[in-house]
């Protein structure tokens, strides 16, 4: 049973942000899990002789850590439709990357979220996150 | 006929042809999709959503890509195009590689067992781009995801294959100015000797080195031997304006030695923040090796067990 108050979808509101710990760890994890292998990802001296101070975390887990925030903000009933970003200042480790979104747009029991995720040296990550929430109450 | 200015991009032409050709055809997925590598992709990205596990779990949809990747041992269904293109750019220089877009769309959640398939092409290839990084081509490929024949999510990537920006060397320390009057003092530095000068006639020590004796203006004077004992007789934290050759912020302090006179150097030994006035220091010899090659420096290192905790 579903005793959670109905999510109420409203253009131009703001998702609580999500603070992510770039670690080391998280890096070489993320990297592993979605099967990337690439060694800027894992070897910092590798990365270091490609011209990168260190490691960085690779967008397939940007783009999963973008998905959760999503998902965790409207719950285990969302579906995710669109996933689109763009990198730009890297997630080295020791940064922390703060995410936060806004809804730009509603269209039924459907959003369009537009994600930041910002570290220590600008705009990591941009993006749009489209996303189904099916009990939502939309207030466009 | 235009007046902008072309830059010649022979690469870039021949880059282009690679437009609209296969990048993978019939590739399949190395795994079905399975609840460990869910269950690993969650622990990492710290997703406790229930969604992804027990009987009725969905893979996270932006595994999408994961599920289609070569891993350690490579990709089979990569065409000879999508290789070619990729060797023409490592034969240019265009050795490194970093991902800068994705865009993933999902038609329907992938569950354990489903079997993943995948046909890929050259979407587009960008004319040659200078970026912080290094110079190099955009390329951009999209993927059609097939379960048993039907879509279930398409995957545009785009990747900067590009020649990594040389680092520049970093710039020489400033040297000192050595003329007639000082030439001794820095002598005595690289032989690891801190030498005071002395009047002959009344004895009284001075530093910096002068061609006379301020005491009684004698211009005769002999050396002497620092014991390098001193303490921060004052001292300022540098933060700006920062100096190619130097890493801001560090402390720079006025050093009185045992022997009376007062030299400027840096401490080292503590963080810059924790010099303070009174801490006693020991001069050392440091050897710094840049472009320009060796040079001895005296600095001052702060006695063991003063200068932490604040005290």
């Amino acid at each position: 049973m579903n005793t959670a108050p109905t999510t109420a979808l409203t253009a131009g509101a703001e998702l609580p942000p999500l603070e992510i710990a770039v670690t080391r760890t998280l890096i070489v994890a993320g990297a592993i899990a979605s099967r990337d292998y690439q060694d800027v990802h894992h070897d910092a001296e590798s990365a270091r002789q490609k011209g990168s101070p260190d490691v960085f975390m690779n967008i397939l887990t940007t783009n999963g850590l973008v998905g959760r925030y999503i998902t965790d903000h409207f719950g285990p009933t969302a579906i995710l439709r669109k996933v689109a970003i763009r990198l730009g200042a890297p997630n080295y480790p020791g940064d922390t990357m703060v995410l936060t979104g806004t809804i730009e747009a509603v269209d039924g029991d459907t959003a369009t979220v537009r994600v930041v995720g910002a570290n220590a040296l600008g705009r990591h990550v941009t993006g749009t996150v489209t996303v189904t929430v099916p009990d939502a109450e939309a207030r466009p | 006929m235009s007046t902008a200015e072309v830059v010649p991009d022979p690469l870039g032409a021949r880059l282009k042809a690679y437009e609209g050709r296969p990048a993978a055809v019939a590739g399949v997925g190395k795994d079905p999709v399975n609840a460990p590598m869910i269950r690993h992709w969650c622990e990492a990205m710290g997703d406790t959503s229930p969604a992804y596990s027990g009987p009725d779990a969905i893979a996270p949809p932006t595994m999408l890509q994961a599920w289609t990747m070569g891993g350690l041992s490579g990709h089979q269904g990569r065409t000879g195009a999508y290789d070619e293109l990729l060797s023409l750019l490592d034969a240019s220089g265009c050795t490194a590689v970093v991902a800068t877009d994705c865009e993933q769309e999902y038609l329907r959640p992938l569950r354990p067992g489903d079997r993943v398939a995948f046909d890929s092409v050259i979407e587009s290839v960008s004319g040659r781009k200078t970026t912080k990084l290094g110079t190099g081509y955009f390329v951009t490929t999209r993927t059609d995801v097939r379960v048993d024949g039907d879509l279930v999510g398409t995957h545009r990537f785009r990747i900067l294959k590009y020649a990594p920006a040389r680092r520049k060397p970093p710039a020489p320390r400033p040297r000192p100015v050595v003329g007639r009057d000082n030439a001794g003092f820095w002598q005595g530095v690289t032989e690891h000797r801190l030498l005071i000068q002395r009047c002959t006639d009344c004895g009284t020590l001075r530093h910096p080195w002068l061609p006379g004796c301020n005491a009684c203006g004698c211009l005769d004077w002999d050396t002497l031997e620092s014991s390098g004992e001193g303490t921060v007789y004052s001292y300022v934290v540098m933060h700006h304006p920062p100096f190619p050759a130097f890493d801001p912020p560090y402390a720079v302090g006025l050093v009185e030695l045992a022997e009376g006179v007062r030299m400027v150097g840096n401490v080292t030994g503590v963080p810059y923040d924790k010099v303070r006035i009174g801490l006693p220091v020991q001069v050392e010899f440091r050897t710094y090796e840049d472009a320009e090659g060796a040079q001895v420096l005296p600095v001052f290192r702060v006695v063991d067990g003063h200068g932490e905790g604040g005290a």
